[in-house]
Parts: C-alpha cells; structure tokens; sequence
C-alpha cells in the first residue's frame, strides 16, 4: 500500500494547484468560439422539417412552394441525397445485436416525432424556417407500440420491417449458483425500478458548420460536439473522402454531458449539402428541435431481487433490465451503450458471489437514446441501493452497517464482479465513512428524530457506487463496436522561440482540459504553464481521435501528455547537456530553464530552442533532436472510481415539494489535478442527478407526441432547487496508470438519483411508503401518500 | 412572411449604431448576427433559459424575447461592453477566480443578471442569491460557485458602502 498522498492543496507543484483556468478570459469576455459564432459570409442556412408522426410511412413530399418562396435556394428531401452519402450504421459484433440505418433524412419512412425529414435551404434561418411551412407531406399512419414493454413483445408491430422484431440487443450476464443463492437465504428483497426517460440538455443548442473547399475538394466542419474525431472518421465512410480532406473542429462546446456525443443526421446533411451546393452550409437547432432530437437516456425498468443471510451479507443478486432505447441504435455507440451497462455495473462496490440479469434493449418511435453523463450506472445504483436500503431494513441494520457489511473490502482488490469487470483498489469504505464523518450523518438522523416526532417527513439516504474509468483499448464502452475508446495523443512540441504547444486528439466542452492537461505538462517537463498553449477540440492536430466523454481526458489525454513531456524533457536535458558541457545527471529542469545544479550556468528553454533550430552548428549535426514528442497512452484496464453520497431531503406535507437539505459527497478520484476544476465537476453532476431524481423527464404521449419539448416542460434544475454539497476528497492508493488519475467527471450524477431515492424513502417511510419510481414529481409522491392512506383507511 | 422594415438606433455597449431591420427581427439575432457580436448566447428562444441576457437601460431583459425594434433608441450592454481579456471587470474576475464557469455558455447571460441583482437586490443570504439566479439555467457547475462568485461581490460591494436601490 502506498503512503497516504499529501493533502492536495498543500502540496507543491502544479498537479495539485488550485489554479483558475485558462480558458475563462476569452470565455467571461464574450470571446469563445462556439459553433454557431462560425459565421461564413455566404452561409446557406438550413431548416429541418421533422416528422410529426411516431411511425409513418412517407406517401408524397410537395416542396414546389417552399422551394418558390423567398430567399429559398434549395429543398432537399431523402432521396436526394441518397446518391450523396452512405448512412450512419452503428456495427457491433455482439451476438443477436441489430443494427439500423440513419440516413441524414428519412426515406420511405419516419420512425419518431422529430426525426429530420425535409431540409430547407435559404439565404437566412428566418427564410429557412418560413419555407417549412410551405412543404407538404402525406403521411400513411403506421401501427407502434409505444412503450418497450409492449414493444418488446413477439407480436407487436415492427418498427423496422428488416428486423426480427424491436429487441435490437439482448445480453445476459451471470456468475454463482443463483438459485442455491436464493433458496438458502435468510430473506428475499424484491422491487420494480424505474427510470424515466431524460435529454441530457447542454445550454448550447446542437449546431454544425460545414464549409466547402472547391479548391482543394475539402470539407471543415465546424460542430458543437464531443466526438470530432468519430465524427470525422463517419464522415470520411458516409461521404468517401480521406480524413486528409476532412477536419472536424470543435472549438468551444456549449456542454453536452453525452447529448453531443453521438454523430448526428444533421452533421452529415449539413456536410453532404455544402460539397453538393459548393457553399458554406448551416444549421442551427432550436430548443424544441434539441429536446425533439438530441440523444436521450435512462429508460429503465429494471426488476431485481436480492438474497441475504441474517447477518444482512449479501447472498446473491438477480435482475431483469428492459430498456427503452428509441427508434435507430446510435452512432457509433449502439443501442447498446446505456443498457449493458445497466446490468455490467448493477452489483456495484459490493460483495455479490452470485449474479444472474439479464437486459434487452427495445426500439420504439421515440428519439435514439445515447449516452448521458453516467450511461447506464444512475439507474444502476438507484436500483442497487434501494434494494440494500430495503435489505437493511429487512435485517434491522441502519443502512450504513448494511454497507460496511458488504462493500468490497480493501483486501479484497482485485475484485472481479460478477458481470465481468474488475475494480482495482479504490477507496470504497473509506468514502463511505468519510460520508457519514463529513456530512453529519449521526447529527442528521438526530434531526430526523426530531422532525419525526413533530410529523415531518425528513428522510437520509445514502447511495455508495463504483464506476469505471480511463478505460483502455482492452473493454470498449458498447461491446464490439467499430471505435477504439481506450487511446489518446499528445502531441508535444517546443518551438524556435522556447514557446510550447500540446495537441491533444481530445475534446473539451467545458472540463477545463485546457487548463489540466497544462498543468500535467508544466509539471512533468518543468515549464511555466503559462508558456504553454494546449490546443484540442480539431481533428487535424493528431492522426487518430475520438474526443471526449467516459471520464477518461484527465486518465488517458493526462497520460498521453505525461508520456510525451518526459520525452521532450529527456531531449532538453540531451541538448543541455552538450550545449553547456554538463552531465545530464547534473542538470536541473524547472520554470523553463535547464541549470547545471548548484552553479549560475542556466539556459532557457528558449536558448536551447534557437541551438536546436535555428543556430548552425552549435549541435553537432548527428546529435540534434527536434524538440517534439508524439506518445499514444492506451492505459489498457480502466480504473476504478468510487464515492459515496449522503443526501437529507423533507416532502411538504402540502405541496409534495422536495427540498434537498443537505448533500455530501466523500469521493476517491485518485491523484487530483486541479481541485477546483473537480469540485465544479462533482458539484455540477450532482445537480444533474438532483434534476434526474426530481425533476427532468422526457414524456412522449399515446399518440407519440413529445410533450415536454420546451424548458417550460421539460424542467431542470434552477439555482434554488440545489443545495450547497459538500464534498471530501480522498486520495487513497493511486491508481495503476501513468499520471495515478482517476476519472471523475460522471460519478455526481451516478449517486445523486439512488441517494435522494432512499432518503425519500426514508422520509416517507412511517407510511410505508418506498420512492421506486424517478423522478419523483410532487404529482408521483402525492399518489404514493394518497395510496397508502387509503390503504390505511381500508385497513 | 417577411414584414416591414424599420430604421432603428441603438446605442451598444456605448457605441451608437443605425440599421434598418425587419420588425420581427429579435434583438438577440440583432446582436449576434447584424453587429456581430457572438457573446451574448442563444440557449432556448423562449424566454426561459437566461443565456441571452442582455441589459436594456440598465435592466436584465432576454434578447430572445424582445424585437430589435423594441430597443430603438435605447442603451444596450452585452457582455462584450464589460471588461477585456486582458483587464477583466471585477465581476468577471470573480467567476474566474470561483470557477463559476465551465463550458461558458451560460456565463454572459449570467453576468449581465448578475450586474441587475448586484445593483438592485441586497441579496444578504445565500437563499436570496440563489433565487435571484432562479431565471438563468447553468447545466455545468450545479451553480455553487456562481453563488460564490456572486456573494464576494456583494461582500465587496456592501464594504464599499454601495447599496442597492430595490427595484419595485
């Protein structure tokens, strides 16, 4: 075991530093880039017409009068692009898994209430959207089953006639004597979970850019994504084009928390119509079109029991998870993605011997779900630490003791679950007393006696989980899929004036990557960070990317970095030695300066820089190196990331209100670069687990319409609904890669719902009354409260 | 569908402008793409999300729900007409040293409510900070340290002996 690492805010050096970002100055000014701030002066602009059924078959499109109206340069419906693209098709080699095609606009038929039909092309977006109004569309009604448990059923009507039915995956997992597990237990939990559906929601709207290049017959596309690498490599397939001709630039990105983190219709449509058109072609979605047609996710029902001993030890798990994935599998993540990690990561930090679940993902006419901050584990652990708050009820453990009975203990590392994944040590038990230390919990349950006796409803939760992160090439995110996930580059170099630049395959859209990954350099090559310019978010900056999600830019861009600063330090160090006749054993490099130890003679980066390049013969000319390194990190395993939250939360017995009283998050995320930057990173994804338990669903009516496509509906989190959180940081052993980090990006929206689930259990609990169902609405507690007083009456 | 136009004048962050524009055209398209100034933000077209901001005669008003004709003859601040990158206004230089921005679309939008609840809120508790934010939506930073950023200005401002004039 290692030595318990230095507090990181008294330790010296740059990783470690609290220091405010670099990107905020061009960001507070007004300076940023974002897509739709790319502005060519010839812009053809596009409106999209969508479908305004759930599942039709397109009878006629009649464009003559849009295409008549003014300032309309074009209409564009499916069919006309065929011959221009390929569609997107989301492969895997996972067995019994179906693929679908998305073409940039339906053909033949549409599948979901928003998905992009006819696009209009004009001089500006209001003549665009104007002309919309003009096309009209004959639609032949087609029978859907809404929902996937009517879906997934042998006889429901098919939603892609090519495929077999509506399961487009289906996997099972296990490992133990389940039934032996279960027949010898003491006592037998068992619930319904579920999981409304939810749209990740970025502030910044989906937008993309694409400028034509006749000249040299290539394509900038400029996009509010995450993934401008997978975007360019789908590109080059959809359009046939080498990445030579292709760059993807993502500049500034407004958030996306995974709802940019798909390849979208829109992308290649507004790519395939500026090669066709020869002009700069944009699209700029509305809120309605973003909540219609971004990604959404955590459409989860999920039935699972557990099996215990007397003692409250965990026996056994079982789970069947069904999983509403909407109508195409998303590019390049499979409709897969969310679901199989529902049931990888159901057991959570715990001891499970015996393991059987299975999950299967059903279409249906509603947008594509994709990944959302989290993919998979928010429903996991709300189903996992309900049932072990049930479990400790059961037994007549506090809930706390139920953990500690069953957490992975620290001896017990490696420990492989019973889905397959392996957790290396992380600080499980230690964030879970770290929580109850930190955030008061023997004070809160002495303030919920109080409450109690007064007739309040005050309920504690808490909610432990793992998570994986920094995932290398050995587990892909979505089994089998066509993308390596598990690598990154940097591209390092110092230049003839001492200046350093990194290039980075990766894509920051409001991490602070900039910032981080500078100070990871600074440190490893000893500059002045602000000597230092981190350039990312550009396909053209390093042969190979995909961007950024899955808590894995500080682990494998950190590491990639690391990698490359030593080599350039290595190089420097080479250079000196010989420039000042010193062995390299006795230089020092630090502030950007290479110094023979102990003595005056000192050299700047930049006086090295201008021997190595521009003064002839100061090196002799078998020994010059340029001052570059290029290093891929593929970390290979992933590492495990673990936290524990405590939520307190009280229900107006009046208006079913929830308000979150108090939050404390103790988490593990190995060695921490910057802890500002990872305290906004847990603060902001616990509000949105807040706004996942409480507030946010998307809702699609019998008709399949989607009736919460403003933010007047769809409701996220406002600054009143957020408590303050508190947060512990522990940095335990670090972890087995490069720089020790852990990713830490997701992990507040994994614990928020399962917390704020129990702790409104908890409250309500004097009623018998168990919160299974999120979010809980103040309409969801009211029928929870009303149901069982009439049970009561009845009684 | 296209409807009159309109001369208008407005002054922006100072300067005095004059273009003719279509009456339906919002101030919030006005500014982003007629004068070119991207800094004010576009998140929801309607009214709800806060990111378009913008201070009209001195007080807060979404340039996505208010025409660009509606300010002829008026005084408009962007964020813009705060400070520069290199000499950022103190409340700029609050958010930054709080980190009370991450992906940065929010923030102008933020910062011009911020200078309306600065001015006119006493916003003595947290509580009250945090409902004078109510009508800006922030997705990235779960707004604890924006209510930081914004309590070190009213500590700020209240030691400096600034009160704030309570709007009716």
């Amino acid at each position: 075991m290692a030595a318990a690492a230095p507090d990181p805010l008294l330790r010296p050096g740059l990783i470690g530093a609290r220091l405010p970002r670099v990107e905020d100055a061009r960001l507070l000014t007004g300076r940023g880039t974002y897509a739709d701030d790319v502005r060519p002066r010839d812009a053809a602009h596009v409106a999209i017409r969508r479908s305004d059924h759930p599942h039709a078959r397109i009878v006629s499109i009649d464009t003559a009068a849009a295409a008549a109206a003014p300032g309309v340069i074009g209409v564009y419906v499916g069919e006309d692009l065929a011959a221009q693209v390929r569609p997107l098709r989301a492969t895997s080699r996972m067995a019994g898994y179906h693929a679908t095609e998305m073409w940039p606009l339906a053909r033949g038929v549409v599948r979901y209430v928003g998905e992009p039909v006819v696009a209009v092309l004009a001089e500006d977006r209001y003549a665009a959207e104007d002309a919309l109004e003009l096309i009209d569309i004959a639609y032949e009604p087609l029978p859907a089953a809404m929902h996937a448990p009517e879906a997934a059923a042998a006889d429901a009507p098919r939603l892609h006639d090519a495929l077999p039915g509506n399961v487009l995956a289906a996997r099972r997992f296990g490992r133990g004597d389940i039934d032996a597990a279960f027949a010898g237990a003491h006592a037998v939990v068992e619930a319904s979970f579920r999981l409304h559906r939810k749209a990740p929601l970025a502030i910044e709207p989906r937008c993309a850019v694409a400028e034509w290049d006749h000249g040299r017959r290539a394509l900038d596309l400029h996009v509010a994504t995450n993934i401008p690498g997978v975007v360019r490599d789908a590109l080059a397939d959809c359009l046939d084009m080498p990445g030579n001709r292709l760059r993807v630039i993502a500049a500034d990105v407004g958030g996306s928390f995974g709802g940019k983190g798909s390849v979208y219709q829109e992308e290649l449509l507004v790519a395939a119509l500026s090669r066709l058109l020869r002009r700069p072609v944009k699209w700029t979605s509305d809120r309605l079109e973003d909540l219609a047609s971004t990604s959404q996710a955590f459409d989860e029902r999920i039935e699972a029991s557990l099996a215990l001993d007397a003692d409250g030890t965990i026996r056994g798990l079982r789970a069947e998870v069904l999983s509403d994935v909407g109508a195409y599998s998303i590019y390049p993540w499979t409709a897969a993605l969310e679901p199989v990690q529902v049931v990888s990561f159901l057991p959570g930090p715990y001891r499970v011997p015996a393991y059987a679940a299975g999950v299967r993902a059903v279409a249906t006419p509603k947008a594509p779900t994709g990944p959302y901050r989290g993919v998979g584990r928010p429903a996991a652990a709300f189903a996992m630490e309900r049932l072990i708050d049930m479990a400790a009820a059961r037994v007549g453990l506090d809930p706390a003791e139920m953990r500690r009975r069953n957490l992975v203990r620290a001896e017990e590392f490696p420990y492989r679950t019973g889905s397959g994944l392996i957790w290396d040590r992380s600080g499980f038990m230690e964030t879970l007393e770290a929580a109850l230390r930190d955030g008061g919990y023997a004070a809160l349950r002495a303030r919920q006696a109080e409450a109690r006796a007064a007739g309040r409803w005050f309920g504690i939760g808490l909610a432990s989980y793992v998570e994986l992160t920094g995932i290398g090439s050995r587990i892909s995110a979505a089994p089998g899929m066509p993308i390596n996930t598990g690598m990154e580059t940097a591209s390092l170099r110092i230049d003839v004036t001492g200046a350093i630049t990194a290039a980075f395959g990766i894509a920051s859209h409001g991490q602070g990557l900039e910032t981080t990954l500078a100070q990871v350099i600074a440190e490893e090559l000893g500059a002045r960070i602000d000597t230092i310019e981190v350039l990312q978010g550009d396909t053209a900056l390093v042969a190979s990317s995909t961007g950024s999600y899955a808590s894995r830019s500080a682990v494998i861009a950190g590491g990639a970095a690391t990698l490359a600063a030593r080599e350039v330090r290595a190089k420097l160090k080479r250079a000196a030695s010989l420039l000042m006749e010193a062995d390299e054993a006795d230089l020092e490099v630090a502030d950007g300066t290479v110094r023979v130890a102990g003595t005056d003679r000192v050299m700047t980066f930049r006086d090295i820089a201008r021997a190595i390049y521009a003064d002839m013969g100061r090196i002799p000319h078998d020994r010059r190196e340029d001052l570059i390194s290029t290093q891929t990190y593929d970390p290979y395993l992933g590492t495990a990331a673990s936290a524990t939250h405590l939520a307190a939360v009280e229900v107006d017995p009046g208006t079913y209100a929830v308000r979150v009283l108090a939050y404390h998050v103790a988490e593990d995320c190995g060695r921490i670069i910057n802890p500002l930057i990872v305290d906004g990173q847990v603060q902001g994804a616990v509000a949105q687990g807040i706004g996942a338990a409480l507030l946010e669903e998307v809702t699609y009516d019998a008709a399949g319409q989607i009736v919460t496509a403003s933010l007047a509906d769809y409701l996220a989190p406002t600054a009143p609904c957020v408590p303050p959180i508190g947060i512990t940081h522990l940095e335990l052993d670090l972890p087995d890669n490069v720089g020790g980090f852990r990713g830490m990006g997701e992990g507040g929206t994994i614990g928020a719902p399962a917390a704020i689930a129990n702790a409104l259990s908890d409250a309500l609990s004097p009623l018998g009354i168990a919160v299974d169902e999120l979010p809980a609405t103040p309409e969801r507690l009211f029928r929870l409260v009303r149901a069982a007083q009439r049970k009561d009456d009845g009684a | 569908m296209s409807g009159g136009m309109h001369d208008i004048r407005v002054t922006v962050n100072g300067r005095a402008v004059a273009h003719r524009v279509e009456d339906r055209l919002l101030l919030s398209d006005f500014l982003r793409g007629v004068l070119g100034l991207t800094g004010t933000h576009v998140g929801c077209e309607h009214g709800v999300c806060g990111a378009c901001t913008v201070l009209l005669d001195d007080v807060s008003a979404r340039s996505c729900l208010t025409l660009a004709v509606q300010a002829d003859g008026a005084e408009v601040r962007t964020v813009e007409g705060l400070g520069t990158a290199e000499a950022l206004a103190p409340l700029q230089e609050a958010f930054r040293a709080h980190h009370a921005l991450q992906c940065g679309f929010c923030t102008p939008g933020m910062l011009m409510t911020c200078i309306d609840m600065l001015a006119t809120r006493r916003l003595a508790t947290d509580e009250e900070i945090r409902d004078a934010l109510g009508g800006n939506l922030c997705r990235c930073t779960g707004y604890e340290h924006i209510v930081a950023a914004v309590r070190s200005m009213v500590a700020a401002r209240d030691a400096a002996g600034e009160t704030a004039g309570e709007r009716p």
